[in-house]
């Protein structure tokens, strides 16, 4: 099984790399804006801030999901897309070696950049606003970032996946994560704000409650659950019939 | 390894009110390229689909070298090679790119692969071209990689669906040259599925048609001929009026007697000497310049079978 998955996952990672024409013209100029927005550009206005406030936290949770939604939504829709998938299938290749080495290609490629992304903005940080003190994450900080960006990167690829097995095109998959990504964003804070005065103020006290640490392991406790979820939806929607047939 | 390849009992697929395939039985001895003829939409990949265990049938049962379709999918699979409806070649990926990802799918050992590679490749003519990504490719070379890969892990079973679909006659020739000579050197059985009835006589030792999900026969090439009825004699000339083609159709040996585009065309009962019969032309008035017998083309047969079907 592990040799399976690493072989699904060699033939993804060689396949993003080599989209568009290759490093250079392909994964490169995806990888300039977010890395040098979240890498560079912030830490370099927020100063401090950067590494001590929890909207930092919030950022690179979401980084994965803006880094993968493209290459998760093109995992089966693609395949199917560009008639890859049925000789995938009918290869002697198991379904959960296939649905998990392209989840793990992608999670690892979505993950592994957020970190990069993490190290970016505190060197950035340290070589701009550090005037020869070293500035560091707290270790409850580093291991939110740490449990956040990678149940993001889950999250990402567990809805990703499903989209992408129902999809009819890359394209129709991409839109769907996107709005959904939108979705997430965008909900939770306006959808806040059109609450009632009084429950703002009861939520905020309930999370307030345990310090800044509640709501993120609230949060952390919602997406692991959100997460087993989608993975279980994707392992029960991963058919062999059904995807051919598709 | 079992003798029998392929073996299907009553075998049926429905897809909501269409039965694309319709009580199948069928055996396929093993080392052996059997062709699977038929028209657009007659039920030719759905079966192969069946038999690789990627659909369940509605009904029957199938077994591919010993294996339930419905229960030991995957041993199937494991022992089968495949280049269906698509290439399914990874346009980004190059040649080798392509063949070391499916060797690696199959666990070839990484010293094996290599060789197995070049010696496909090389075999095929696709050697010097190896690095490149397949996108550039033509269409021949995709099918003749596509073909590579179905052979990489020297399978006992390969299935070919249409490998020649799409080419220009001398890609498809030149693929058809190396399926045999391939074939031929790994042992490997081949099912073929294919409207091309050319390629069927070409390379197949037994065909089965299929029209509609139903297999209306299956046999050597020549057989079907016979049983068809194949045998034939076509007459140039004047003069064939009625009195002259009903003088012949009264013969016991001739089944039909046509005219098409000014030709005589005799459809016989059984394989015999025509000289009486052109004898018999003569008599009733006709001017005969050229007389051919011979068989009729298994497209001639495909086509007449299609026919009584209807």
């Amino acid at each position: 099984m592990i040799t399976d998955l690493l072989t699904m996952m060699w033939k993804e990672w060689k396949e993003m790399l080599l989209q568009h024409g290759g490093i250079r013209s392909g994964i490169l100029p995806m990888l300039i804006i977010p890395l040098g927005l979240l890498g560079v550009m912030l830490p370099w206005q927020m100063g401090r801030a950067w590494i001590e406030s929890p909207m930092s936290l919030a950022v690179w949770a979401w980084m994965p999901l803006m880094l993968m939604a493209r290459l998760i939504a093109d995992s089966f829709a693609g395949e199917r897309e560009r008639h890859t998938l049925e000789t995938l299938l009918a290869s002697r290749l198991p379904d959960r070696a296939i649905l998990f080495g392209k989840v793990c290609a992608v999670v690892s490629y979505g993950w592994g950049l957020t970190m990069l992304g993490v190290l970016m903005g505190l060197l950035t940080v340290n070589l701009v606003h550090g005037r020869g003190e070293l500035l560091l994450y707290s270790r409850k900080f580093t291991l939110g970032i740490l449990v956040l960006s990678w149940l993001g990167a889950w999250l990402a690829a567990g809805a990703g996946v499903l989209v992408s097995l129902r999809a009819a095109t890359v394209r129709q998959a991409q839109q769907v994560l996107m709005i959904a990504i939108m979705l997430l964003l965008f909900v939770p804070v306006y959808g806040v704000r059109l609450l009632p005065g009084e429950w703002r103020a009861q939520i905020a006290r309930a999370l307030g409650a345990g310090g800044a640490a509640r709501p993120v392991l609230v949060i952390i406790a919602a997406l692991t659950v959100v997460d087993i979820s989608l993975v279980i939806a994707a392992m029960a929607r991963f058919r062999r019939a059904r995807l051919i047939l598709n | 390894m079992s003798k029998i390849a392929v073996r299907t009992e009553n075998l049926n697929r429905d897809f909501g009110p269409i039965r694309a395939v319709d009580d199948l039985s069928l055996e396929i001895p093993a080392g052996i390229v059997f062709g699977f003829l038929g028209p657009n939409g007659s039920g030719k990949t759905t079966t192969i689909r069946l038999l690789l265990g990627l659909l369940e049938p509605t009904r029957g049962r199938a077994e591919v070298l010993g294996f339930n379709t419905r229960t030991q999918a995957d041993e199937i699979r494991e022992r089968c090679g495949a280049l269906l409806e698509h290439t399914g070649l990874y346009e980004r990926l190059s040649g080798e790119d392509n063949l070391e990802l499916y060797g690696r799918i199959w666990r070839i050992s990484a010293a094996d692969r290599k060789a197995r590679t070049k010696e496909l490749l090389e075999h095929l003519g696709l050697w010097e071209r190896r690095g490149e990504r397949v996108a550039g490719w033509s269409r021949g070379m995709r099918q003749k990689l596509a073909v590579a890969r179905s052979l990489l892990h020297r399978p006992s079973l390969i299935f070919l669906d249409e490998p020649t679909a799409g080419l220009d006659p001398m890609a498809a020739a030149s693929l058809r040259d190396d399926l045999l000579s391939l074939a031929g050197r790994e042992g490997v059985t081949i099912f073929l599925t294919t409207h091309n009835l050319t390629e069927a006589e070409k390379l197949c030792a037994q065909v089965g048609v299929i029209r509609a999900g139903k297999l209306l026969a299956v046999g050597r090439p020549d057989q079907l001929r016979a049983n068809a009825g194949g045998h034939q004699a076509v007459i140039l000339g004047r003069g064939f009026g009625e009195r002259a083609l009903a003088s012949l159709r009264e013969r016991p040996e001739v089944a039909a007697a046509t005219l098409q585009d000014g030709r005589l065309v005799i459809d016989l009962k059984i394989e015999v000497e025509i000289a009486p019969l052109i004898g018999l032309l003569v008599n009733s008035g006709a001017q005969v310049e050229e007389a051919r017998k011979g068989n009729a083309s298994l497209e001639e047969d495909f086509l007449s079978l299609m026919e009584m079907e209807k």
